[in-house]
């Protein structure tokens, strides 16, 4: 150990979404708190100004705001058995790094989860009787129920300033909102975005079936906005460059636009950047934490940061990852079905059909992440798991949120992908398709996990994490039925052709193409220390100054986005560290 | 500045100096890249829009080096593709090593090094590669989607790395470049009016 720092009475590990709302709130508390980021600093100025943020290659091909794996990656396998290898090239899912973290380059889709789904087990079980929970199916209840957590969604979303259209009012149905979503106490901050000529057609399409369509619920403002803490949006103006980018207007929220202005002015706050966080370290009975160490890349040395408080705010799987190396609770073991660090890994099961309308002018460039008009009437509440044979649900919309050429251009089946042919398919099809995705659950299983790998390490020489994930027949069946639902709708919006795209039986897991940044579970909360590795109040049962943010603690994955959910949850864990914590440091279960 | 302009000023492709790829390799990623995006039926090819010159920037850059890749060992290149890359080579090092061995493929097969070959004859050979059925080793087996990936990039990306020169593949696809504010067109069902812009401010 080189060095050892004065101590605080708060240490945060990662000064993303999670960390910079613990930021804030606990700064209130008038603490001495440090952040630790491992990446760079980032402001709007200059790293998010246009035109230089406007650049597909750098940012959403070259993925500039994401975390290299020659710094930072996991490894994967599909079974037990199967060697895991490096996550050499991002793909699948694109970790953020620094100070925002994936914060600044989300999409800013911003849901709150079904009330069923915070006792999803339980619901399933009175509702369908236990039997349908298919062997090796590890689902459980959060510990927390949607009614405690109600004014912790509230405050994050009035927050980040959501634009979007209640549909369920304290009990009262509202038209044009979602009428299957849990009762919010107040409609959005903001109203809806502008629709896209597809959402709209979508829309038409979805109404005329007797199906639900409402505006997909957006951090893009929509109006000038001042929040709690006195920072300001303004108008997005459908730059088109959401998603992977840092947002050029003061439009998106985040970590940036939301909150660290008004935390950096607190004075007994600090932060310091490329200062990776190495260990969480152990007083000697392992009741506590007494700091942590972090590699200080400036001075080129460890430091060991002594602290009162550790609050775990690095990325769902970082936090797992920080977890695991520094032995907070037991490792998940899937023979024995002992141990909780890692346990219950899930993804997000999406699916889509693609169309394409030679007379229809999509101009998918214009715009923003998180456009859109969904359906939720074969959400998670609306299905009979009994009578389809699966547990879980979906979210449907339709909604371009670019028109980037290099990530993608959607051509009819059968166009070549080289040569005069693919030529001729880009100049017909480019702003002639849309298409309506599924975005679905993903249920926990006793073989999808998270643990140390045994023979690749990273730069410090630290083991990797290892992840063991792949697709199972629940989701795949959820997902299929997704798509008997999605092509009577593509149909009837009468398109030249269309092409679906949706898991089948014995789909693998692959890691390449990018799918979500949606990884929960790992660091699972609920009711019983036996079962999971976090409390309620997101406290580690073993440790009561240790509190772990982030989708780590989502038992299994809901059928929605995340960070709706990780903000109200990383409100709900500061509301219980203010009012009940800091005035007598214990386990608060 | 008008970007067509400065597109004609720059050096002709034939007598580009590539800062990564030797000669015969720089051959081979002009005759490559002209049957992948190939000048004939409407719009631009990749010839025209200059995508060798990116490609051989970006093989000499960090992109080209894997400076971003977890480059550590134990190697298993074997591994199911799904797991993603596995080979200890550099993006560099396998368009090297690819172009080598399908080159010696084209020569055993055809008679000829690709760039010799005719319109057709490449064509043929692309299928095959494409197919996986040229025999390039687990290491190189990447080779074929890098090319492909590289070569679209360099039409699509903004100028100022080397390839879409005058902006022509956004002209012609209808994309309009690094406008990046569109608040007036969105749910507008008619085409956008303008021509692209590129992040140097320039239009096409
Ligand atoms: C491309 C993309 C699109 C997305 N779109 C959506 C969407 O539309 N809707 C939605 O709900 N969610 C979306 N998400 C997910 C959303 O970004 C995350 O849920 C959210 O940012 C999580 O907050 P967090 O605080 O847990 O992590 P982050 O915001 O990522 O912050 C974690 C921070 O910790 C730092 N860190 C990690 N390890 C260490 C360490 N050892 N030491 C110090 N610092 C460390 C990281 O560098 C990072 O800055 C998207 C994500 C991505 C990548
Ligand atoms: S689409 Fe809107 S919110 Fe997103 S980056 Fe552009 S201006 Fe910002």
């Amino acid at each position: 150990m080189a060095r050892t720092d004065p101590k605080k009475d708060v240490v945060i590990i990662g000064l993303g979404w999670t960390g910079s709302i613990l930021g804030m709130e606990l700064a209130q508390e008038g603490l001495e708190i440090l952040a630790l980021e491992r990446g760079p600093d980032r402001e709007t100025v200059p790293d998010f100004q246009y035109p230089n943020v406007i650049d597909e290659l750098k940012y959403g091909i070259r993925l500039g705001f994401m975390q290299k794996p020659r710094n930072s990656t996991l490894t994967v396998r599909r079974s037990l058995t199967e060697t895991a290898q490096p996550y050499r090239r991002l793909g699948s899912f694109l970790p953020g790094d620094g100070v925002g973290g994936a914060g600044i380059h989300w999409n800013g889709q911003t849901w709150r989860p079904m009330a069923e789904e915070f006792r999803l087990k339980s619901y399933v079980e009175e509702s369908f009787g236990a039997d349908i929970i298919p062997e090796g199916m590890t689902i459980q209840d959060w510990g927390v129920s949607y009614d405690e957590l109600e004014p912790y969604f509230d405050r994050f979303e009035y927050m980040a300033g959501i634009a979007g259209k209640a549909g369920n009012l304290n009990g009262e149905i509202q038209p044009g909102g979602n009428p299957f979503e849990a009762p919010r106490s107040r409609d959005y901050p903001m109203p809806p975005m502008k629709q896209g000529v597809d959402a709209q057609m979508f829309e038409q399409a979805a109404r005329a079936m007797g199906l639900h369509p409402f505006p997909r619920p957006a951090a893009n403002a929509t109006q000038a906005y001042t929040n709690e803490y006195g920072m300001q949006l303004g108008p997005c103006n459908y730059c088109g460059f959401c998603e992977r980018y840092g947002c050029a207007n003061y439009s998106k929220s985040s970590p940036q636009t939301c909150v660290l202005d008004a935390l950096k002015r607190m004075p007994n706050f600090s932060y310091k950047v490329n200062s990776e966080v190495l260990k969480i370290e152990l007083a000697e009975d392992r009741a506590t934490a007494t700091g942590v160490t972090y590699f200080d890349e400036a001075a080129q040395e460890e430091v060991f940061q002594p602290a009162d408080l550790v609050i775990v705010a690095a990325y769902s799987l970082h936090n797992v990852h920080l977890m695991l190396l520094s032995g907070i609770g037991d490792p998940w073991d899937p023979v024995t079905q002992t141990g909780t660090t890692g346990k219950n890994y899930a993804y997000q099961m999406n699916g889509g059909t693609s169309m394409f309308f030679r007379d229809v002018e999509f101009n998918p460039f214009a715009a923003a992440g998180s456009n859109g008009v969904s359906i939720d009437d074969y959400a998670i509440n609306q299905i009979d798991f009994a009578r389809e044979g699966f547990i879980g649900g979906s979210y449907i919309t339709a909604g371009i949120s670019n028109g980037q050429p290099i990530r993608g251009i959607s051509l009819p089946a059968g166009t070549p992908s080289w040569g005069a042919g693919w030529k001729q398919g880009i100049g017909d099809w480019y702003g002639h398709s849309m298409s309506i995705g599924s975005h679905g659950s993903n249920m926990a299983y006793r073989d999808c996990y998270l643990d140390l790998d045994p023979t690749y390490t990273d730069r410090h020489g630290r083991p990797l994490m290892r992840m063991t994930f792949n697709w199972k027949d629940n989701d795949i069946r959820m997902t299929q039925f997704m798509r008997s639902k999605i092509e009577p709708i593509a149909e009837a919006m009468q398109p030249d052709s269309w092409r679906s795209s949706y898991k089948s039986e014995g789909a693998q897991y692959d890691v390449r193409p990018y799918q979500t940044t949606h990884n929960v579970g790992g660091a699972i909360m609920g009711e019983d220390r036996e079962t999971s590795s976090l409390n309620r109040y997101l406290q580690t049962w073993g440790q009561h100054n240790v509190f772990v943010m982030g989708a780590s603690a989502f038992p299994q994955n809901i059928q929605y986005n995340p960070t709706g959910a990780v903000g109200a949850l990383a409100y709900w864990a500061a509301d219980a560290i203010r009012r009940d914590y800091l005035p007598n440091p214990r386990p608060l279960v | 500045m008008h970007a067509r302009a400065q597109a004609a000023r720059e050096v002709p492709l034939d007598q580009y100096q590539p800062e990564y790829l030797t000669a015969a390799e720089y051959a081979f990623i002009m005759a490559a890249t002209d049957r992948i995006i190939p000048e004939d039926g409407e719009g631009p090819g990749a010839l025209e829009t200059r995508v060798p010159v990116f490609i051989d920037r970006q093989l000499a850059g960090d992109f080209g080096t894997a400076a971003d890749l977890y480059m550590e060992g134990p190697f298993t290149p074997t591994a199911d593709p799904f797991l993603g890359t596995q080979t200890p080579l550099t993006p560099a090092e396998i368009y090297r090593g690819g172009i080598a061995a399908f080159d010696a493929w084209c020569a055993q097969t055809h008679n000829a090094s690709f760039a010799d070959l005719d319109a057709e004859t490449q064509d043929a050979a692309i299928t095959a590669l494409s197919e996986g059925d040229v025999p390039l080793g687990p290491e190189l087996r990447e080779f074929w989607s890098l090319l492909l990936q590289n070569t679209r990039e360099g039409y699509f990306s903004d100028p100022q790395y080397g390839g879409n020169a005058g902006m022509a593949s956004w002209v012609y696809i209808g994309f309009p470049g690094a406008r990046g504010s569109f608040f007036e067109w969105v749910g507008r069902p008619e085409a956008y009016p303008l021509g692209p812009v590129n992040i140097a401010g320039e239009r096409a």
